[in-house]
């Protein structure tokens, strides 16, 4: 039997206690919308409504949802790329709306980076791969002179596996293939000695067989180099392997979270439950009710209230129709956005 | 006068493929490292090979005229109207000058035009285009109107007012007046490419890292077009060439400078053609189509090798027949194949 | 629907000679040391839609002449969903475009025939193409948005189809339209939608309508599903296998993502640098891999349902093809290598009903054979 590493849990454990005292990250009722049309035909998308997770110390937590969901408008929220439309996220305890210097700015931003998703488009083509991370700890660690910043560009590429680090510095983007270019937007932001990385789908463009060397790297930095990370994903399987927490996300609206093998054992919300029986398993047989649902998530644009999934939910009630669910807990550490569940009823829809 | 061919969009991705890797020089002086790139890059096009050997050549005419035309080229002390002979490779003109010395002279003010034009128009463009893609909002909407309204008014006659206000341009006159008539057609192009790049990954991953606008823009975006901006400088030069010739032939240039522009203007004036004397057309005509030769097929190997989908497809016959050769040998016997 | 010809039967002139429209401008002369024919294949497997055997593709570059598709041979009888998995760069998608005879310069097959209701595709001119082109036989691109026009209407883009095939009749056309749009489950309403106003699973559905506007023989899939959510990619996989079902058309389907086609194809190749690693029906490989490659890939899925552990995934990166290691080309990474691995190159041995391209189930071979030091 394989030894585990310590960080993956043993099925049915209820995941880290709330750790009392600040989370590293808090959004509270985050909001973003955008208008869309012109003049004529102003129209509200609603890109993400009222989302409030945590993020804590040296824990990876897992946002999934189908694209489309806001999963992506949140890391860019995160990054304050977009400023939200209403509602706070706190770091550290302060809110990151309050950040108007500029060091404070780069200072956050230092914090918690982002990583992207596309190996190929997120790298400058015309410089060394060396260039971004020279600048990474050039703009956050200035104290350092030429050459620690040069032995701190080895050390974040040998961590992250891109070895001999000497000889891939001076290597060019097009030299590298998808999952080292991957490796390097991690090294980038490690250079930045991160609290928090916000890594945006990092591996759906890469082959599967690379996905997993890219996953035991998100562990590893969790373990070894104490950062957190906020995985953003459509694929439930990579979120299994590598997070604590899964938060799943449907229209903009959370939808169900709590520790991971909680939520993937006892799925509460029908939206988890659909989205469980269509990840392919080669191992399992093929679900009888391959009921095909064709249904799509919503492009939100200016929502009535009532639950967002009621059109697909095969277990919708009236109330459903009416008034939109928030999320509320339903044991422990575990939350969910539905009628149906919280009234205690039994949730088997798909 | 006719645009030439825009140059073709380049992905950013490929800018890294543009110039060969030298693998070898590895560790080198970087600048010396794209000097063989560049190097290796021209000697590998055909287009680039002559479109630089003539540049070059009309580079090192401009440079040293004296040494290689020994007379003077204005002193009208000839006989007039002679033909091609050994004291006068190309004759004389008929206001009595060495033709072959006016032509090798007449080189220089042409490029020193074609190269200021060249840098000052696309300097302008970058920095206006870029600038508007990059800083967007109330910044780009105030460039983009100036831009365009230079880029509506007709040039032609814009050019012809401004040379004949200032009672014949002078080499430098003709620089500034091109320019400032001309950046607006590239700076649109540049503007466009910005725009596209604005979104790629690369640059919000400078953004989230905490790098200033400006740094932005000067170090992350402009690299990545270099293949535009190059492609911008030659068709700004080329234009230049031809724009300058055409105000000096109608007579807007300043007849004082000798130069294939004001040549051909005299030799229109002297009714060269209906003379008999078609050399003193001919040859500054074919310099100037020299020029924009070199200049337009350097334009179009540049495309080339910053996208390889341009290139011409070479299929040898040696090569595309050995490997038929090898797949030949037989396929379904259970003998072992070589890998 | 038009009728359809009787396959004409495999001829020498037919079977072999090696493809290249360059060849038939020439007049196909017949000079002495290049053009002699190979000898005779044998004829088809009885039933067989499509069968190609030992395909190459070679890509003529500057730099020299790079192999991608190494002598694939398989076979596919009417009806059937053949899987074809690795990773990027495997040549997966070469041998899809060859199959279809999409090939463009640099590109070029230079070796082997594909034989598709017996007439051997390579070497065809364009217009014998053009005939049997969507009617027998179809392409579903990896991205609609790439493969369908974007200023034209999803219906506009199918009386196109139509029209380049014969069909000119308006009430035919629109009927047939609506027809094959209900089949994938869209309303035939959104025919004057455009391409962008679809979301992404009703545009591959729309790809996969058109390609079965004549109700080929074969339809040809290049990952129609990468691009989807996991919700959509389920219905589109479960909706292909019921068209399949209904109309008796066969698959081929290329992609890296293995266990997306474990419930829904009946073969499974395994494509490694170019050539074939594993083949044989899909649950078998399944169940026992043969191929350390295939091993590899199968572990490095980690699983929703079964006990979480720690994966590995397959160290290193798939070869050059330039530059293409003596012997097995997946020796470098291979957890099980042999010294005989890195020496040659192994043949496709047969394992029960399952190809296996690895010198460990060589029958040939002494019993054990000593690991590489």
């Amino acid at each position: 039997m394989t030894v585990l590493p310590d960080s993956l849990g043993q099925p049915d454990s209820p995941g880290e206690p709330e750790v009392p005292g600040t989370p590293l990250l808090r959004t509270d009722s985050l909001t973003r919308h955008f208008k869309i049309g012109n003049a004529l035909t102003r129209r509200t998308l609603h890109a993400v409504d009222e989302v409030s997770l945590s993020v804590g110390n040296r824990e990876i937590v897992a946002l999934a949802g189908e694209s489309g969901s806001g999963k992506s408008t949140i890391a860019r929220l995160l990054a304050k790329v977009y400023k939200p439309t209403s509602g706070e996220i706190y770091f550290e305890g302060k809110p990151i709306s309050s950040i108007s210097s500029r060091s404070d700015q780069l200072r956050y931003s230092g914090l918690a980076p982002m990583v992207f998703q596309d190996p190929f488009a997120s790298i400058n083509p015309v410089f060394r791969v060396s260039h971004g991370v020279l600048r990474s700890v050039k703009l956050h660690r200035p104290e350092l002179s030429s050459r620690q910043r040069y032995e701190e560009a080895l050390r974040v590429f040998d961590v992250v596996g891109l070895t001999p680090a000497a000889d891939v510095l001076q290597r060019y983007p097009h030299e590298l293939s998808g999952g080292q270019r991957q490796r390097v937007g991690f090294a980038q932001a490690l250079a930045m000695r991160p609290k928090l990385i916000i890594a945006d789908e990092p591996v759906s463009m890469l082959d599967v067989s690379i996905r997993i060397g890219l996953l035991n790297l998100m562990t590893k930095l969790r373990d070894e180099e104490g950062v957190s990370i906020l995985y953003i994903t459509h694929d439930l399987a990579s979120a299994r392997y590598v997070a604590d927490r899964l938060v799943i996300m449907y229209a903009a609206r959370l939808a169900e979270s709590g520790p991971m093998e909680e939520v993937l054992t006892r799925p509460k919300h029908p939206y988890t439950q659909l989205l469980l029986s269509a990840v392919p398993d080669p191992r399992a047989p093929l679900g009888v009710g391959a009921e095909t649902d064709r249904g799509e998530p919503p492009k939100v644009i200016d929502p009535t209230p009532g639950c967002r999934f009621r059109w697909r939910c095969p277990l919708a009630i009236e109330v459903c129709h009416t008034v939109t669910p928030q999320m509320e807990p339903i044991g422990p550490a575990h939350e969910v956005a539905c009628h149906v569940a919280q009234s205690g009823a039994e949730v088997k829809a798909f | 006068m006719a645009m030439m061919r825009m140059p073709g969009t380049v992905q950013a991705d490929q800018q890294a493929a543009v110039l060969p890797p030298a693998a070898h020089l590895r560790g080198h002086n970087p600048a010396l490292r794209a000097l063989y790139r560049i190097t290796a890059a021209i000697r590998s096009n055909r287009k680039a090979t002559w479109g630089f050997a003539l540049l070059l050549l009309v580079c090192l005419i401009s440079a040293f005229p004296g040494v290689i035309a020994h007379d003077s080229p204005t002193a009208m002390i000839y006989k007039v109207s002679l033909g091609p002979s050994a004291k006068h490779l190309l004759g004389t003109t008929g206001l009595g000058q060495d033709m072959f010395a006016q032509v090798i002279w007449g080189a220089r003010p042409v490029l020193l035009i074609a190269f200021g034009v060249g840098l000052g128009a696309t300097g302008i463009a970058v920095l206006i285009g870029v600038a508007a893609a990059y800083l967007g909002g109330l910044w780009d909407s105030v460039l983009n109107l100036v831009t365009d309204v230079l880029l509506v008014i007709p040039l032609f006659p814009l050019l012809i007012v401004l040379a004949g206000y200032l009672h014949g341009a002078g080499t430098s006159v003709m620089i500034v007046v091109i320019t400032f008539t001309g950046w607006s057609y590239t700076a649109r192009q540049l503007r466009s490419q910005a725009l596209s790049l604005r979104s790629r990954d690369f640059l919000q991953a400078a953004r989230v890292r905490g790098e200033r606008r400006l740094y932005i823009v000067v170090v992350e975006i402009i690299p990545t077009m270099t293949s535009l901006i190059v492609a911008s400088f030659l068709t700004n030069a080329l234009y230049a060439v031809l724009f300058s010739t055409s105000l000096q032939f109608i007579g807007l240039g300043d007849p004082t400078v000798v130069s294939w522009g004001t040549m051909l203007r005299a030799a229109d004036n002297n009714e060269a053609f209906q003379t008999g004397q078609a050399l003193w057309i001919i040859a500054p005509g074919l310099c100037i189509v020299a020029l924009g030769a070199a200049l337009a097929l350097l334009n179009y190997a540049f495309d080339e090798i910053g996208n390889p989908a341009l290139r011409p497809l070479k299929r040898t016959r040696a090569r595309a027949d050995s490997s038929r050769t090898a797949a030949l040998r037989p396929t379904r016997s259970a003998s072992v194949k070589p890998s | 629907m038009s009728s359809r010809a009787e396959p004409q039967p495999v001829t020498a002139e037919h079977a072999l000679r090696i493809g290249g429209k360059l060849r038939r401008l020439r007049g196909g002369q017949a000079s002495a040391a290049q053009d002699t024919p190979i000898d005779i294949a044998p004829p088809p497997p009885a039933g067989s839609v499509l069968d190609v055997r030992d395909l190459s593709v070679e890509y003529l570059l500057e730099s020299g002449v790079v192999r991608a598709v190494d002598q694939v041979s398989f076979s596919l009888r009417a009806g059937e969903f053949l899987a074809v998995v690795g990773e990027s760069g495997c040549g997966k998608s070469t041998l899809l475009f060859a199959v279809a005879q999409l090939l463009s310069p640099p590109a070029e097959i230079t070796g082997g025939t594909v034989v598709f209701r017996g007439r051997n595709m390579v070497g065809m001119t364009d217009s014998a193409l053009t005939a049997i082109r969507w009617k027998d036989f179809s392409v579903v691109m990896q991205s609609a948005m790439n493969a369908l026009n974007p200023v034209k209407s999803i219906g506009a883009q199918f009386r196109d189809a139509m029209r380049a095939h014969g069909t000119t009749s308006k009430a035919e056309i629109a009927a047939r339209s609506a027809e094959v749009m209900r089949m994938v489950g869209i309303d035939p309403v959104h025919l004057s939608s455009y391409p962008h106003q679809l979301s992404g699973g009703m545009r591959q559905r729309s790809m996969i309508a058109m390609a079965l506007l004549f109700t080929p023989e074969l339809v040809i899939m290049d990952e129609p599903t990468s691009a989807l959510d996991v919700v959509a990619q389920r219905s589109l996989m479960v909706q292909i296998k019921e068209l399949q079902e209904q109309f008796g058309f066969a698959v081929i389907f290329v992609t890296h993502d293995m266990s997306l086609v474990s419930h829904f194809s009946e073969h499974l190749m395994v494509m490694y640098a170019g050539q074939v690693a594993e083949r044989g029906p899909t649950r078998q490989v399944f169940d026992s891999p043969a191929h350390p490659y295939t091993i590899g890939l199968m572990d490095a899925f980690p699983s929703i349902r079964e006990e979480r552990r720690a994966l590995k995934g397959i160290p290193g990166r798939p070869p050059d093809l330039a530059r293409l290691p003596h012997g097995c080309r997946f020796a470098p990474r291979c957890p099980k290598v042999m010294q005989r691995c890195k020496e040659e190159p192994p043949e496709l041995y047969q394992l029960g009903s399952i190809d296996v391209r690895c010198f460990l189930y060589d029958p040939a071979a002494p019993a054990d054979q000593g690991s590489a030091p």
